[in-house]
């Protein structure tokens, strides 16, 4: 932390940060590939961002949430720290490099989930004051039931907390997730406005979707770094036989 | 009777007309005798009839264990590691501090938000956003603030364990040795105290002195806060 802590929005790097935020189910994970492919064929210095907290936040994280220990307090507080981690090793350090930083899920995930368990939100934003704001956020606005016929489809088990079963909402695990995710939704609206959110409708098709995106994406990327060719340009000066 | 409230937005659920104990905190710096009159005085007030928890920093169920390990590999960032200890202290006061309020223990804490809020300080943390994360803590009915000079805890401190990484701020590259660097940490830290003394309301306890006379002025104040409620 030297040099002092930077807020939301006072964070000054030469790399952009790009994050897509929806449920489960919103499409957002594909989007956020088919990005990624893209600016790194464009030639740009792309640095994905996973969650790969240090083992030390994720075993409490794990433990945690197997043996049913967290409050909606302690849940948000870990998940808190696990994310300044995050943005610690992971955001700031590439950001300062004149990376492209892409996330799947950032504080909004934490906002409107914490919320939903009961949080303030006055709160729970003031915690994650320390997040560098992204050059922009996609919100993939999906209705509840197309997202569920997606999940429901392809995934074995629900978890307890992803249900969010500690509320207490229904016993039936699929119902849970229904209403949680009905009120995550009502939480996600409310900060399109708040936080300038770029919605996309992700009922469209992939195409269309990843198009928009792309030129979102396109117009906040004037004077950021690329390697030294483009890597399509490589291959096919590699394939005359000719040097750069 | 006064009752408890939370510094800032406060936990959800949770009803502070129920809280029926009392919560007394001693804070200061490393090595100046926290722990011995933490004992000394579960002892006293079990002697004299009340139920008594004593608890103290990274260790809560959650994630004491953990934490501790960090703190060996130092290799967690600043503000990770003020939130982690922020996990740690919300997991003990959730349930340890809250359940044994509830049930009218007297609740003794070897440190609070204060040690905390301090030692983030130091490391760069913001003291405005520290003060809105520790929002969800219970005001203490009393903070004993154990002080001494730097002096007097170079002295205490080479006559216990000798000089410690973390209590030296080793970490923060601040002196050429242990020595220098322990000073100049200790230093800033009382500095933070200092200024907490009249935000937060600290009592303080001069701390100079013997173990015998230190421990006479706390339970004298002790016996102050259990008493003001008719116990």
């Amino acid at each position: 932390m030297a040099g002092g802590m930077k807020m939301y929005g006072k964070h000054r790097f030469p790399g952009r940060l790009f994050i897509v935020e929806g449920i489960d189910g919103s499409g957002k994970s594909t989007q956020l590939s088919l990005l990624q492919k893209w600016l790194e064929a464009e030639g740009y210095v792309v640095y994905f961002s996973e969650w790969n907290s240090s083992p030390l936040v994720h075993d409490v994280t794990k433990r945690g949430k197997k043996k049913k220990m967290l409050t909606p307090i302690t849940f948000s507080l870990i998940h808190a720290t696990d994310f300044a981690d995050r943005t610690e090793h992971d955001i700031i350090p590439p950001m300062k490099a004149g990376a492209v930083v892409l996330a799947d899920r950032y504080i909004y995930t934490a906002f409107a989930r914490d919320v939903v368990r009961g949080v303030s939100p006055k709160w729970v934003r003031e915690l994650y004051a320390f997040a560098v704001k992204p050059t922009v956020a996609f919100y993939f606005r999906t209705p509840l039931d197309i997202a569920m016929k997606r999940i429901l489809g392809g995934r074995d088990a629900i978890k307890y907390y992803e249900a969010g079963m500690d509320l207490g909402l229904s016993d039936d695990i699929e119902e849970s997730f229904r209403l949680f995710q009905g009120r995550i939704i009502d939480e996600y609206e409310k900060m399109v406005s708040e936080f300038d959110m770029i919605p996309v409708d992700a009922t469209r098709s992939i195409e269309e979707q990843q198009a928009e995106v792309r030129r979102i994406v396109t117009d906040t990327l004037t004077g950021t770094k690329k390697t030294r060719v483009r890597r399509w340009l490589d291959l096919a000066s590699l394939a005359k036989g000719s040097r750069i | 009777m006064a009752g408890f409230s939370f510094f800032g937005e406060g936990l959800p659920d949770i009803d502070l007309g129920e809280l029926k104990g009392k919560l007394i905190v001693l804070e200061g710096t490393d090595g100046v005798g926290r722990s011995t009159h933490i004992g000394l005085l579960k002892q006293w007030l079990e002697n004299h009839g009340h139920a008594v928890l004593d608890t103290g920093m990274t260790r809560s169920a959650l994630a004491g264990k953990r934490l501790k390990q960090a703190k060996e590999g130092h290799t967690l960032g600043g503000i990770t590691m003020s939130l982690f200890y922020a996990t740690d202290f919300a997991d003990r006061l959730e349930n340890e501090i809250i359940p044994a309020l509830r049930a009218g223990f007297i609740v003794l804490t070897d440190r609070y938000i204060y040690s905390l809020m301090a030692r983030a300080i130091v490391r760069g943390a913001d003291p405005e956003w520290l003060r809105e994360v520790y929002g969800f803590a219970l005001r203490p009915d009393a903070i004993f603030y154990l002080r001494v000079n730097i002096d007097d805890l170079v002295t205490r401190v080479l006559q216990s364990t000798g000089f410690d990484y973390w209590e030296s701020g080793m970490d923060m590259h601040m002196g050429e040795d242990m020595y220098e660097s322990f000073v100049r940490y200790q230093k800033w830290l009382l500095a933070e105290f200092d200024k907490m003394v009249e935000t937060h309301g600290f009592e303080i306890v001069d701390a100079s002195g013997s173990i015998e006379e230190v421990f006479e002025n706390l339970c004298e104040r002790v016996d102050r806060v259990v008493a003001r409620n008719g116990y």
